[in-house]
């Protein structure tokens, strides 16, 4: 009989009830979306702070532009690089999306940017820290806002070699960012006269350490290089003290936030030397941005966290300027317009969608230095963004 | 005409007029990646009685070694597809002759801990690109005919590539090999004492359940245009039991069901409950294997069996036995 | 610098030792399912959400209540074991007399029920849990640093893995259980209550997961997904050693975690797969595994 009619039917329907969604027209409205690491090892550096913060720009913004509702969506990568491109791809078919931030994560965002350029969506990725977004991996809608591997290395690492900190040992994060951060550090190294010893590479999200110092120990580094960051940045360096690693080996931060230095606490971070491209006590402005960000979430701001603010302000500011929500011009009117607010001043968007800012060199405090909680660190340099970055590298084939 | 035949033409034109009716064909797609992959998972599980715990190795392999055959090697869309088909039937045939050793539940985790080994494998080897993955992989064209590109021509071609799939696992189910396959699911000893090579059959079943899956593996790859640890992992193996669980081990339409279900709320879902997923993912495994062990087409078709044999009784004139 | 091979002795003593405390939970863990399997017939695929869930009481239990590791050590297995009797009774009793696969997929179902609980609460980033101040410090051993609590925990589960083999093997208690295995019905015609040993047998088994998963807790962070790559080692570790012998999974726990550590120091990216490289040539060779009777 119809046995397998009802079966069928009941399927075909169900899958057709869940697959109908009607493609948004995005001509009421301006959408922003944010994919971020929100549960996961880098969800303190971004995550729901960041959502806090671009809502925060918007409200400031004034809720509209060019008389349209701006509406703000986000959604968790997980870390996975398939879920962030099919989010993006989604919202870029399906919702008309107008703009993306990208989070913590350069393996999803180097995957979002590919998105990015096949569906013609202006992209501002903010917590990835490889600088291939702006090299061999760059798109003429990708902008790189706050910092990148380059900068953190010619801060950084360049400090502690010249320190007398020679030979290094690398524990690297097993994927884009690791590998980018570790190369960026091994030439700023050997630039100024030292020399990698080696690496070893460690999965992302990695519970126990131990091993992997056991080899960097094995290794007689003066130096241990961190090509990690979060959650991993955090458990190596408590792995490396509870070993006795720090008596022997300098812990080199490559890429540490104030998130993560709260988490630590300053007994075991003091000492630390980082770069970073923002920090929430360097004057009254950025000050001001932070007293209000900590009357909603309790918390300091973290660099990126700020970036989405700015971020979001300079995307909104350039869509009025450009009279239209077009990819192109919006582009074109992002890079022609400086950047000047409580995150950068003079801050411009290069033609490689580098947006060059300085960056700044500090040290972590000693538990006796700091006199007010959240006060963490010392400025010891500051690196226009010239400096920092140093010049284009003409491997982005957009930027010409 | 028989109402089957009705039925399924009825389906047919339905899944043809999917672009039409403002269903978002990548979602179509992926969806009918993943009712492959159930298929042929059902095609080990339900007909021939063997459960592969590792079966997202099949899957994921072939994606990986179809994304690095277009992105390293330049190499056509169909040839990919194919000779990643043909690595996950030959990984498969690896596997299979280990596991094939032991049954039942030795069977279950040899085929886990295998699974498991094929992950780090991808993890770790160069041409995965581990963590990262391989991204932005092109579609490219039909034997150089059509463009994959629209996603219109990519639904079409791979609607084409899944009924096919699903005319070749029913073929092989009604096929003299499927009764023997039958056969051994339901009294392995007799079926040997009966003269059949058993552990071929097996091994058979299990290369090509190996090869579907990583046939819809390479089209998932060329649908979203990446390959990622994802596909390989334990997770993937989970998500396919439950979706042939859910559907309906044994039927042939179960599977397809079960995937769309599943694969609807982790699209749906996951914006409305988020962090829930895994949770209700659970919950419902759970709640298939203690209440509905058959799944929902399974039920469905007992229940409609009950139906007609109290119909056929009722028919009965009293007295007779 | 002694050399075996090229490589310094300091370095293979090193991670051997390293090595061995991760075979502490590889035979920990075995041992529970073994248990488990072995006189129930369950393969618990939630034993790895188990441990988990061992380590989330300790957690909560210093953070919510006061309560200290010591007495962790003791009220969280306890806790959970708890949790795995009501567990037996509402839900895995129903299966016994069915295809055991049915068992395997259950369990696996409420190890992903509570990990997506745990995930949505903790987020996936972890906690984590002091390391108890009488156990602080370190060793100096010469070719490493080995902190105190380490060595703890290889005395530790070495004493509970032993005891346990002591318990089932030697005494009459253990004959019972395994007697009550074999054959059930002939057991309870000597009025033992075989439907109550089988449950405290599986809570049992599921305290033994969440010791292990307090002894974890001052040593790595707290995050949900903590048991779910560690099980399937542990499954095929259980196979390697035999899957309803308890000296087998003890021994080969210890021995593989050895075996992984010195793969660290040979051919660091292989030692993920060492263990199911091993479990396939065994399954080749010994079907039945090293220490196995079927």
């Amino acid at each position: 009989m119809n046995m397998k009619l009802k079966p069928l039917a009941a399927g075909l329907a169900l899958a057709a009830v869940f697959g109908v969604s009607a493609a948004h027209a995005a001509a009421n409205k301006v959408l922003i979306g944010d994919i971020d690491d929100m549960s996961g090892l880098y969800a303190d550096v971004i995550g729901p702070g960041g959502v806090v913060a671009a809502k925060m720009a918007i409200a400031d913004f004034g809720g509209k532009v060019l008389g349209k509702k701006i509406e703000f969506i986000s959604a968790d990568h997980q870390n996975k690089p398939d879920i962030g491109a099919s989010k993006f791809r989604e919202w870029a078919d399906q919702d008309g999306v107008n703009m993306i931030l990208g989070g913590s994560n350069t393996g999803v965002n180097i995957a979002m940017s590919k998105v990015a350029l096949a569906k013609k969506v202006p992209f501002i990725s903010i917590g990835a820290a490889g600088a291939s977004l702006t090299n061999q991996d760059c798109t003429p809608y990708t902008v790189h806002y706050a910092y990148d591997t380059t900068g953190l290395a010619n801060g950084t690492a360049s400090t502690i070699v010249k320190q007398g900190g020679k030979t290094w040992f690398f524990l690297t994060a097993d994927y884009a960012f690791g590998t980018q951060l570790r190369d960026a550090a091994t030439k700023v190294v050997e630039a100024n006269g030292g020399k990698s010893l080696g690496e070893v590479r460690v999965p992302l999200s990695t519970a126990d350490f131990s091993s992997y110092l056991l080899q960097a120990q094995a290794s007689g580094a003066q130096v241990l290089g961190l090509a990690n960051a979060g959650g991993d940045f955090t458990n190596s360096l408590k792995a490396a003290q509870e070993f006795g690693l720090t008596k022997k080996m300098k812990p080199a931060a490559l890429l540490a936030f104030i998130s993560d230095i709260h988490g630590l606490g300053l007994k075991t971070a003091q000492g630390l030397i980082l770069t970073t491209g923002w920090y929430w006590d360097l004057n009254p402005e950025t000050r001001a941005f932070a007293k209000r960000y900590f009357a909603i979430t309790k918390k300091e701001p973290t660099m990126n966290q700020a970036a989405y603010y700015s971020a979001v302000m300079h995307y909104l500011k350039s869509v009025k300027a450009a009279g239209t929500t077009d990819p192109d011009k919006v582009m074109a009117e992002m890079k022609k317009m400086k950047i000047n607010d409580f995150f950068a001043k003079g801050g411009y968007i290069r033609a490689d969608g580098l947006m060059v800012h300085n960056q700044y060199v500090m040290q972590v405090k000693t538990p006796a230095e700091s006199k007010y909680p959240w006060d963490y660190y010392k400025v010891i340099k500051v690196m226009t963004g010239e400096e920092a970055y140093g010049p284009m590298t003409g491997e982005c084939k957009y930027a010409k | 005409m028989r109402a089957s035949t009705i039925g399924y033409t009825l389906c047919i034109l339905l899944a043809l007029a999917v672009p039409a009716l403002g269903i978002y064909p990548v979602f179509a797609m992926q969806l009918m990646c993943f009712a492959m992959f159930a298929c042929a998972f059902n095609l080990l599980l339900g007909f021939s009685g063997m459960l592969s715990f590792g079966h997202a190795a099949y899957f994921g392999f072939a994606s990986y070694v179809t994304s690095w055959l277009i992105m390293a090697h330049r190499w056509d869309t169909v040839e990919s597809i194919v000779t990643g088909t043909v690595a996950a039937g030959l990984l498969g045939l690896v596997v299979g002759a280990i596991a094939i050793r032991r049954q039942g539940i030795y069977f279950a985790m040899i085929t886990l801990a295998l699974g498991q080994l094929v992950y780090f494998v991808c993890l770790q080897a160069p041409f995965t690109g581990g963590e990262n993955g391989i991204q932005g992989v092109p579609r490219g064209s039909l034997l150089g005919l059509v463009s994959l590109r629209p996603d219109v021509h990519m639904y079409y071609f791979v609607l084409v590539i899944f009924v096919a799939v699903f005319l070749f696992i029913r073929r092989i189910v009604h096929s003299p090999y499927g009764y023997v396959l039958k056969a051994i699911r339901e009294n392995e000893p007799r079926a040997i004492s009966l003269g059949y090579h058993v552990d071929r059959y097996k091994l058979l079943a299990f290369v090509l359940s190996a090869t579907i899956a990583g046939l819809a593996g390479s089209l998932k790859a060329m649908t979203l245009g990446l390959s990622t640890l994802s596909d390989v992992n334990a997770g993937t193996s989970g998500e396919v039991i439950l979706m042939t669980l859910l559907g309906g081990t044994g039927t042939f339409f179960g599977p397809v069901l079960g995937a769309g279900i599943v694969t609807s709320l982790q699209q749906y879902l996951s914006g409305v409950v988020g962090d829930w997923v895994t949770a209700i993912i659970g919950a419902i495994f759970v709640a298939c294997v203690m209440l509905f062990r058959r799944g929902i087409i399974g039920e469905v078709l007992a229940w409609q069996q009950r139906r007609q044999a109290g119909r056929a009784a009722a028919q009965q004139p009293v007295g007779r036995a | 610098m002694t050399e075996i091979f090229g490589y310094p002795l300091p370095v293979i003593l090193g991670q051997l030792m390293l090595g061995l405390v991760n075979g502490s939970f590889y035979a920990m863990l075995s041992l529970g399912l073994a248990v488990i399997f072995g006189l129930l017939g369950v393969v618990n695929f939630a034993h790895g959400a188990l441990y988990m869930l061992g380590a989330y009481a300790a957690y909560v239990g210093l953070n919510l209540l006061g309560i200290n590791y010591w007495f962790a050590l003791l009220l969280s297995p306890l806790a959970v074991g708890a949790l795995g009797i009501v567990l037996e009774r509402l839900l895995l009793r129903h299966l016994y007399k069915l295809d055991p696969l049915y068992g395997l997929l259950l369990t696996f179902g409420l190890a992903l029920m509570a990990e997506g609980v745990m995930s949505n609460h903790y987020g996936s980033s972890g906690q984590s849990y002091p390391v108890p101040g009488a156990l602080q410090g370190v060793f100096n051993l010469g070719f490493m640093i080995l902190p105190i609590y380490r060595a703890w925990v290889i005395v530790a589960s070495l004493v509970v893995c032993f005891t346990t083999w002591f318990v089932i093997e030697r005494t009459r208690l253990g004959s019972t259980l395994r007697a009550a295995t074999e054959n059930p019905k002939l057991v309870q015609a000597f009025g033992i209550n075989v439907p109550i040993i089988v449950m405290a047998t599986y809570g049992a088994g599921v305290g033994l997961a969440a010791f292990a998963g307090v002894l974890s807790a001052p040593l790595i962070q707290i995050t949900p997904l903590m048991g779910s790559s560690l099980v399937i080692v542990v499954f095929a570790v259980v196979v390697i050693g035999g899957m309803g012998s308890i000296f087998g999974s003890i021994v080969s726990g210890l021995v593989l975690g050895m075996v992984e550590g010195l793969t660290k120091v040979v051919y660091p990216e292989a030692s993920n797969v060492v263990v199911f490289l091993i479990m396939a040539l065994v399954l080749m060779w010994r079907p039945a595994g090293l220490f196995g009777r079927t």
